[in-house]
């Protein structure tokens, strides 16, 4: 049957010379479509005998699949050959940059970021944070904390004071936040655990001192505490908030107006080429100041120093911030350039905690 | 406080090694400041003599000497010094000896080809004066190859301690050893002082003529006849030298050395310049004296003074007055030992700025007992060192008693130190420190030494105790939590809030400033403030005069200080606090932000992918916005007003409000004449809220969240094109058509806002997309069509709109 040979031939011959879907469907249609060369000899089965049907029937039919396979799988080919071609015309240039994200380039600023830090370790000591105005009264930011009438802090070239008002009273920037001691041993009853971070300002301004700064207190009322808890709490403060091992701390009496007895503290650090590392070296740091709360101040704020007892500290946030990360200058942190913030400030994300660390 | 060890072992009989003393001042709260110990820097530096010195070959001035160090071979040293000859002793420093005076370390040279190995040393070489006439000259029995510091005295190490102002008793170097023998370092020694009778009357008298006794309590005075004042012995000028004062002549010298000695600071007149007897009175207005500083000081009558016939002589326990000083001619001399009120001495002090050793001692509180004593001790070394006959003493006014007692139960040591000290150390504690204790068992009668004013109860009684008992004896202690329970949540609402408006507006790609709390007072008024009440008295510098009403000048000036560096693009925020008035309402927490230049949220400069978009009022929004939505403020009710304060652009600015009165902040483009106000560079836009007057999150009876409702049918969207005025504003259009059908609609976007081309010129298209929610069954196309009609008959009614055709 040398003419469906033929045909056959002719056929897959123009199926794999198909360049692309349309001429393989022109193809499709001129054997298979209605009146294709294969559907009309598919129509002719009906005219048959059937003994010829018998013979040609599986002939043609099996024509029929060839072809159908034929252009199947040219299709496939083609198809391949064509996404290719998309695939390859619609490459573009990946090492283009993209834009940061706002969260890359956000920061948070290093004082908020050692706040939050004090904030976690004193919280698990069950400490809560107490907070008061900037502008305070006399009474409070000196004389209830035992400061005597005359004491040199109380001059203008220490502090900050507003314009006398109609009383006559002239109110100050606050020189510590001290001053929330003597707001919340009124207004809360022991045992009263609090720390008290918040702006303070004296009157100073030269290469280590600005006229604003931030300080931390600490105070502690109930019935027992005294300087062997004071020592813990300071030392397992210190330990947590410059993530070591151990520090070795050294507790030197000292004055205060406001703690009796009053000790200041040095931690010991070793300062190879500019850098300070804590639990370690031989140099001494003064870090903090503390004290037993002086009875005068307890009786200031109607509590009977025979029956409550406690302790305080102060320090400066700033400085133990440039302690642990390094910066050199106080100056800096109030003058918002962004070459600075970008440097020393933290990520958005960067949220200090004790389960996942204070610093990633 | 400046001491020298040997000083201070005139009153400490002790063996301990300098190391321990120093250790132990700090321990014990005497913090020790620095160490000067010249014997360490001195100790390469040897006694040698000088065999021969031969012009050098090669310069003519210079010497090449042959030098016997005591050690070895002679050593041939070039010297330049014009002083330098045969046969002379000198001081000798060999090859790898530290120069003080030159700060350099010494190598074998060779100086005009001639080798030269060490070097003949002037006083200045060594840094123990300022000598550089030649090298030392030493008399023929200096013992050649000893150390040269220990020949020369110059091995007496000067400690100087950081005082505390409570500690007035440690201005004097027997108070200091009183401490470090209490604290176990050795003997106290040298304590009382013979009284000195004197023959006669002192001839002058003193008048205390003063409206307030406390201001001079008691004056002593004494003359001392036949005085011949020279220079003070050696002893005596080394003393002084030690500590850096200046030796004068024996009479002033014995002052300052008791002054140090003592901690009793007196004074010396020229009998023979004082006219009349003396008066301690105040001055008088613009009342003048010229003091031994040579300077003239102008007084005020709150300065107390002495004065004679002819005027004031001395500004009392401060400074002595120029005309009536001692000098070397001075025959008759009138000794004062006077007591001053701290308070007052403290206060002239610092109005005349004079910082004296007396006044450091005075306005601490000198020992009232040893006014008598101190007399007697500085008459007995005038008349050691300067000969003559001493008068009796004259008291005017009276030596105050210090006569007070502490009851004191020794179970205060362990209640407030958690030491357990026992009584009998306490007790032996105290007694040293010149405590007097009486009685026995747990509880006692103490009473304070008269040179410790700062004792007042029993917490100054613990201190004592423990800082000699040593505080590094106290074992820290775990403080108990106060409930045996998880930590429980410890900020307020507030706290919480300020904490996340920080952390969101940085995810925002804001940057965390801290400005001032201050701005200039035009800055304070240009933003609300300038109340005069909020205005500071001294302020550290004129743009820092006033409490800033405001974070927006701090954060504006800060972006323009970052733009003239270099740096335009840039988005600052701060948190903190702002003042309306002087109390504690006055003061409340705000967030702000600024974005300047193209310093957007989505991205910042020019960048292939578009960008380099200028911030406009909608970025402001949207930080506005996105912190409402990070702090949970339920917004309901949240009024987005057209126009803003001052500041603010007018047409370009919104207010955020829960009604009129209940205003949290505002946003937009800074207006234009604050930018030319404060010289600043827009494009500059901004928020603030007030985070206070923010409204609290929702109480909630449980942690549950609501039920969930998912609708089985599918929503569907339909768009609308409005052409209205264009004065009406979006906000209108939308809320009308949300009105029209509150139940079915589930969101409204504007997608489309058009001005131009086929729209009248005083009217904009507003093209809004409605998306309706069904929730019980699929909506007919004749459902549809009417809820669309109710939403287009919505908004002609409310804004005047019409659909675009």
């Amino acid at each position: 049957m040398t003419d469906l040979s033929e045909l056959e031939n002719t056929l897959l011959g123009q199926v794999n010379a198909a360049g692309d879907e349309a001429a393989l469907e022109t193809v499709r249609v001129s054997a298979l479509g209605k009146k294709g060369s294969v559907s009309e000899l598919l129509k002719t089965l009906g005219a048959m005998t059937p003994e010829e049907r018998k013979e040609r029937g599986p002939l043609i039919n099996g024509l029929r699949d060839k072809v159908q396979t034929a252009i199947a799988a040219r299709k496939d080919t083609l198809g391949e050959a064509a996404l290719d071609a998309r695939l390859a015309a619609e490459r573009i240039d990946v090492t283009l940059p993209v834009q940061e994200g706002p969260e890359t380039r956000g920061r948070i600023h290093p004082i908020t970021q050692v706040i939050d830090e004090l904030t976690a370790i004193f919280a698990d000591m069950g400490f809560s944070v107490a907070e008061g105005p900037d502008i305070e009264t006399d009474y409070l930011n000196f004389t209830a904390l035992n400061f005597p009438v005359g004491h040199p802090a109380r001059e203008m070239h220490d502090t900050f004071f507003l314009a006398p008002d109609e009383k006559g009273e002239r109110k100050v920037l606050r020189t510590h936040t001290s001053p929330v001691q003597i707001r919340t041993m009124t207004s809360q009853k022991p045992p009263i655990r609090v720390i008290i971070p918040g702006r303070t300002y004296r009157h100073d301004s030269d290469q280590t001192h600005t006229p604003m700064f931030h300080q931390v207190e600490g105070l502690v009322i109930d019935k027992q505490a005294n300087i062997a808890h004071m020592k813990w709490v300071l030392e397992e403060f210190c330990k947590a908030f410059f993530e070591v091992e151990q520090v070795k701390m050294r507790f030197r009496p000292s004055f205060f107006p406001f703690t009796e007895p009053s000790a200041e503290v040095d931690i010991q650090c070793s300062r190879k080429g500019g850098e300070i590392r804590f639990g370690e070296g031989d140099d001494w740091l003064e870090i903090l100041g503390c004290g037993m709360v002086h009875p005068n101040v307890l009786r200031n704020c109607g509590l009977d120093p025979d029956e409550y007892q406690g302790f305080a500290w102060g320090m400066g946030i700033d400085r133990i911030a440039m302690l642990k990360y390094g910066m050199p200058d106080l100056r800096q942190f109030f003058e918002a350039d962004v070459r600075w913030l970008n440097h020393y400030g933290f990520r958005p994300l960067d949220i200090p905690s004790l389960v996942g660390g204070l610093t990633s | 406080m400046k001491f020298s060890l040997s000083w201070l072992k005139d009153h400490l009989d002790t063996t301990a090694s300098l190391d321990e003393i120093v250790e132990t001042l700090t321990r014990i709260g005497l913090e020790v400041e620095g160490v000067e110990d010249k014997a360490k820097v001195l100790a390469p530096y040897s006694i040698a003599y000088v065999i021969s010195a031969e012009q050098h070959p090669n310069a003519d001035r210079l010497r090449v000497c042959m030098v016997d160090t005591g050690e070895g071979a002679p050593v041939q040293v070039v010297c330049g010094a014009p002083n330098a000859r045969t046969g002379m002793k000198s001081v000798f420093s060999p090859p790898g000896t530290y120069i003080p005076g030159k700060n350099i370390t010494l190598g074998v040279g060779t100086i005009r080809g001639v080798e030269s190995r060490g070097m003949l040393c002037s006083a200045a070489e060594l840094g123990i004066s300022d000598d550089h006439d030649g090298i030392i000259d030493l008399p023929e029995d200096a013992p050649v190859g000893q150390p040269y510091a220990a020949y020369a005295g110059l091995d007496d190490p000067v400690i100087e301690i950081n005082l505390t102002p409570n500690r007035p008793d440690c201005t004097s170097i027997h108070g200091i050893a009183r401490d470090l023998a209490a604290a176990g370092l050795g003997t106290l020694t040298k304590d009382a002082v013979e009284p000195v009778a004197g023959q006669g009357a002192c001839p002058v008298s003193v008048t205390l003529d003063i409206d307030d006794a406390k201001l001079c309590p008691a004056f002593a005075l004494r003359l001392v006849r036949g005085v011949r004042n020279g220079p003070s012995p050696e002893w005596l000028q080394r003393r002084l030298t030690s500590i850096g004062l200046r030796p004068i002549n024996a009479l002033v010298d014995i002052t300052n050395y008791i002054t140090f000695d003592r901690g009793r600071p007196l004074h010396v007149f020229d009998a023979k310049k004082v006219k009349g007897n003396l008066t301690v009175r105040r001055a008088k207005e613009g009342e003048e004296v010229l003091a031994l500083d040579t300077r003239t000081y102008k007084l005020d009558p709150s300065v107390v003074v002495i004065a004679d016939e002819t005027g004031v002589e001395s500004i009392g326990g401060i400074m002595g007055g120029e005309h009536s000083g001692v000098d070397e001619n001075t025959t008759e001399v009138l000794i004062e030992a006077a007591l001053w009120d701290p308070l007052n001495i403290a206060q002239t002090g610092r109005k005349l700025g004079i910082i004296t050793d007396a006044r450091y001692r005075f306005e601490r509180g000198v020992d009232p007992a040893f006014t008598g004593p101190g007399l007697d001790l500085a008459t007995r070394m005038v008349i050691d060192l300067c000969g003559g006959e001493a008068s009796e003493a004259l008291v005017a006014g009276e030596v105050p008693a210090v006569t007070r007692s502490i009851d004191f139960p020794f179970a205060e040591v362990p209640r407030l130190s958690g030491l357990d000290v026992q009584p009998d150390e306490s007790r032996t504690i105290l007694e040293k420190l010149g405590f007097g204790v009486s009685g026995s068992g747990g509880r006692v009668s103490v009473t304070p030494p008269s040179w410790r004013p700062d004792i007042e109860g029993k917490a100054d009684l613990v201190e004592e105790v423990i800082r000699i008992a040593g505080v590094d004896r106290i074992l820290p202690q775990p403080l108990p939590r106060i409930e045996a329970t998880v930590a429980k949540p410890i900020l307020t609402p507030i706290q919480r809030r300020t904490r996340l408006a920080k952390r969101t507006l940085a995810t925002r790609g804001l940057v965390e400033a801290v400005t001032w709390s201050f701005v200039a007072k035009g800055e304070a008024e240009l933003f609300g403030g300038g109340d005069a009440r909020l205005a500071l008295a001294n302020p550290i510098a004129a743009d820092l005069s006033d409490m800033r009403p405001s974070l927006l000048p701090g954060l504006l000036k800060a972006a323009q200080r970052n733009a003239d560096r270099g740096f335009g693009d840039v988005a600052l925020f701060e948190v903190g606090q702002t003042f309306a008035s002087d109390q504690p309402e006055g003061q409340s927490i705000k967030a702000a932000a600024v974005r300047r230049g193209t310093a957007r949220a989505e991205g910042v400069g020019r960048h292939w992918d578009g960008g380099a978009v200028a911030v406009d009022v909608f970025d402001a929004k949207a930080d506005a916005l996105a912190l409402l939505s990070a702090l949970g403020v339920p917004v309901g009710g949240l009024q987005v007003v057209a126009g803003g304060p001052s500041w603010l652009h007018p047409g370009r600015s919104g207010t955020l409000q829960f009604g009129p009165k209940n205003v949290i902040g505002s946003f937009g483009e800074i207006h234009p004449k604050i930018l030319k106000a404060l010289d600043l560079k827009g494009p500059l836009v901004a928020f603030e809220l007030t985070l206070d007057a923010l409204p609290p999150a929702k109480a909630k009876p449980t942690k549950m969240k609501p039920k969930l409702t998912l609708s089985d049918f599918q929503p569907i969207s339909r768009d609308f094109a409005f052409v209205v005025g264009r004065a009406v504003a979006a906000g209108d259009i939308v809320k009308a058509a949300q009105a029209a059908e509150r139940a079915l609609i589930a969101g409204i976007e504007v997608f489309d806002v058009y001005e131009g081309t086929g729209i009248d010129p005083d009217k904009k298209s507003v093209a809004i997309a409605v998306t309706l929610q069904p929730t019980e069954k699929t909506l007919t196309d004749t459902e549809i069509e009417a809820v669309s009609a109710k939403i287009v008959g919505e908004v002609l009614k409310k804004t005047g709109a019409v659909l675009r055709g």
